[in-house]
C-alpha cells in the first residue's frame, strides 16, 4: 500500500505523541515510589555500616526510617574546608550526581584509586545513641580490578578507630575480589586503626594475613587471589581519609571534640 | 505467511522455534542477568511483558503503519514500552531493578521483540500476536531461568537467594565455582541447552556448511 508523505509525517507524529504521553505519565506517575525506594536504599547502606542492622535483612519500610531517624544524623559538608554546608537540600543531595557535574564538582589531584572528580560537597553522617556520638560515617569510592567500588567507612568517635567497612557496588570478580562482601573479611576492620599517633593514614590491606588487633592495628587480611582488589582497597581507603579527601572535615571534627 | 492456530502460535517458540536455543536471538542479557534466579526471573517478566505488549500494538496498527517508516515505528512502540517497564521496575522491585542496572533498557536492542514485531505482528491479527508474544518471552524465559538455576546453585550454593549448598565462607562445605558466576558459564550452559534440545528435536540441526564447499562451486565457476 503506497501511503502520501504527509499521512507517513502525520502518522509518525501521532505515533511519537501518543508514545511520549504514556512514556512521561509512567515516569511522572511513578516518580514519588522511586524517590522512596531510593531513600530506603540509602538509609539501609548506613544503617548496615552504622552495625544497626543486619547485613541482607528485610525490614519494613517504616522500620528502617524509624530507626534512622532515631540515631543517624545526616550532614552536607564541604570537602575542601570540612565545615557543614547548610545551603545544601541534604534529603535530596545525591553525591555521586554533584560528583558528576561540573558546576558541584572539581577535579581531583592524582591519587592511586582514579578518583577523577571530587563534589564540592559531601554527605557524612553521625550515629547518635542516647544523646551520644558513637560513630562517624564516611562514603568511599575508588578503583579496584574491573571498575569502581562504592562503599561507607565508619570511624568510631576518636576518629581513629575503624567500626565498619562496606561496600554496595562494585564489579569486582566474584569469590577473589568479591570477597569484599564477606562478612568474615569485613569482621577484621573493627578496632583496626585508621590513623598513626601522628595523624598520617596507615591503614592497609596486607597481603597474607594480619595479625591480631593489638599486635598489626594497621593492616587488614589480604583478600587471597585479588592483589589488586586489595590494593584498590587500601588506596582508597587511604585517599577519603587523606588530606584530598575527608582530611579536613576529620581535623575539624577533631578540633572541636578534643580527641 | 500460513494461517497458525492459537494452539500453534504459544507451542512453537517454546521449544521448536525457541529464540534462544533455534533462533540464537537475545544472547546478551542471557550472559549478563543470569547469575541469580531472582533477578533473572524479573527479566523474563519484563521481556514477556514487552513482547506480548508490543506484538500486541504493533498488530493493531499493521494496516495503518506506512511500510516505510515500518522498523521506525516498531522501534519507537518498543522503546515506549521498555522505558515504562524499566520505570515499573524501580518503583516497585528497586532491589533487582538496581541489579538489572541497564540489561532492562537493553530489552530494546533484544532482537526476539524486534525480531517477532516484524515476523509475525506486521502479518497477524492482535490476539494470535499477542499469544506469540508471550510465547516467545515464555521461550526465552525457559532458557534463562534454566541457566540461571545452575548459576546460581553451584556458583553460589543457592536458590532464589536460599541456601542449598552452604559454601566454605559461611562455615559450609561446598567450594562455590566461581567460573558459574562470570559470563562464559552462561555460553557453556546455553551450548548445553542448545546440544539437548537438538539431541531430543534432530531436525533443527542445521546443514553443515564447510568451506570446501564453496570452493568447489567458485571452480565450477558459479561463485564468479
Amino acid at each position: 500500500m503506497q501511503h502520501s508523505s504527509g499521512y507517513i509525517i502525520g502518522f509518525a507524529a501521532l505515533i511519537c505523541l501518543v508514545c511520549a504521553v504514556f512514556v512521561s505519565g509512567a515516569a511522572v506517575g511513578l516518580k514519588p515510589l522511586q524517590d522512596a525506594n531510593k531513600l530506603l536504599d540509602r538509609q539501609q547502606k548506613v544503617l548496615t555500616v552504622a552495625g544497626l542492622m543486619e547485613e541482607g535483612e528485610s525490614l519494613p519500610r517504616e522500620e528502617v526510617a524509624t530507626r534512622f531517624e532515631a540515631a543517624i544524623k545526616q550532614k552536607v559538608i564541604d570537602l575542601k574546608t570540612g565545615t557543614v554546608n547548610g545551603d545544601v537540600d541534604v534529603a535530596n543531595f545525591d553525591q555521586q550526581v554533584a560528583a558528576a557535574d561540573p558546576d558541584t564538582s572539581f577535579e581531583a589531584p592524582e591519587n592511586a584509586s582514579k578518583v577523577r572528580r571530587l563534589p564540592n560537597d559531601a554527605l557524612v553522617f553521625d550515629v547518635v545513641e542516647d544523646g551520644k556520638l558513637t560513630a562517624l560515617i564516611l562514603p568511599i569510592e575508588g578503583y579496584g580490578l574491573w571498575g569502581t567500588l562504592y562503599g561507607y567507612i565508619a570511624l568510631a568517635p576518636d576518629a581513629r578507630t575503624i567500626v565498619g567497612i562496606t561496600f554496595y557496588k562494585h564489579k569486582e570478580t566474584p569469590g577473589l575480589g568479591g570477597e569484599v562482601d564477606n562478612p568474615r573479611w569485613k569482621a577484621g576492620w573493627p578496632g583496626r586503626l585508621a590513623f598513626d599517633e601522628r595523624g598520617n593514614v596507615k591503614i592497609g590491606v596486607k597481603k597474607g594475613s594480619a595479625g591480631s588487633v593489638e599486635e598489626d592495628p594497621y593492616n587488614v587480611d589480604g583478600l587471597s587471589g585479588a592483589t589488586i582488589t586489595s590494593r584498590g582497597v587500601t588506596s582508597l581507603v587511604r585517599f577519603w581519609l587523606g588530606e584530598d579527601g575527608f582530611g579536613p572535615y576529620l581535623a575539624s571534627y577533631r578540633a572541636q571534640a578534643g580527641v | 505467511m500460513a494461517e497458525v492456530s492459537n494452539r500453534e502460535a504459544f507451542i512453537d517458540p517454546l521449544f521448536n522455534n525457541n529464540p534462544i536455543s533455534l533462533q540464537v536471538l537475545g544472547i546478551c542479557s542471557a550472559l549478563a542477568v543470569t547469575t541469580k534466579m531472582s533477578s533473572a526471573l524479573v527479566m523474563c517478566l519484563a521481556v514477556i511483558a514487552v513482547t506480548a505488549l508490543s506484538n500486541t500494538t504493533i498488530s493493531l496498527l499493521r494496516n495503518h503503519i506506512p511500510s516505510s517508516i515500518r522498523i521506525i515505528v516498531q522501534l519507537t512502540v518498543i522503546a515506549s514500552l521498555v522505558i515504562i517497564v524499566d520505570q515499573v521496575l524501580q518503583a516497585y522491585v528497586y532491589a533487582t531493578a538496581k541489579e538489572l542496572s541497564v540489561f532492562v533498557g537493553l530489552i530494546i536492542t533484544n532482537c526476539i521483540v524486534m525480531g517477532r514485531a516484524e515476523a509475525f505482528a506486521m502479518q497477524n491479527p492482535p490476539k494470535l500476536a499477542f499469544i506469540d508474544g508471550v510465547a516467545n518471552g515464555i521461550g526465552y524465559s525457559i532458557v534463562l531461568m534454566a541457566v540461571a538455576f545452575f548459576r546460581e546453585l553451584f556458583g553460589s550454593g543457592s536458590l532464589f537467594g536460599y541456601t542449598i549448598l552452604t559454601p566454605v565462607n559461611q562455615g559450609g562445605w561446598y567450594v562455590p565455582n566461581g567460573l558459574m558466576l562470570l559470563a562464559p558459564a552462561a555460553f557453556f550452559l546455553i551450548g548445553c541447552f542448545i546440544w539437548a534440545v537438538r539431541s531430543w528435536k534432530p531436525e533443527q540441526i542445521e546443514e553443515e556448511f564447510h568451506v570446501g564447499a564453496l570452493l568447489e562451486l567458485s571452480n565450477e565457476g558459479n561463485l564468479r
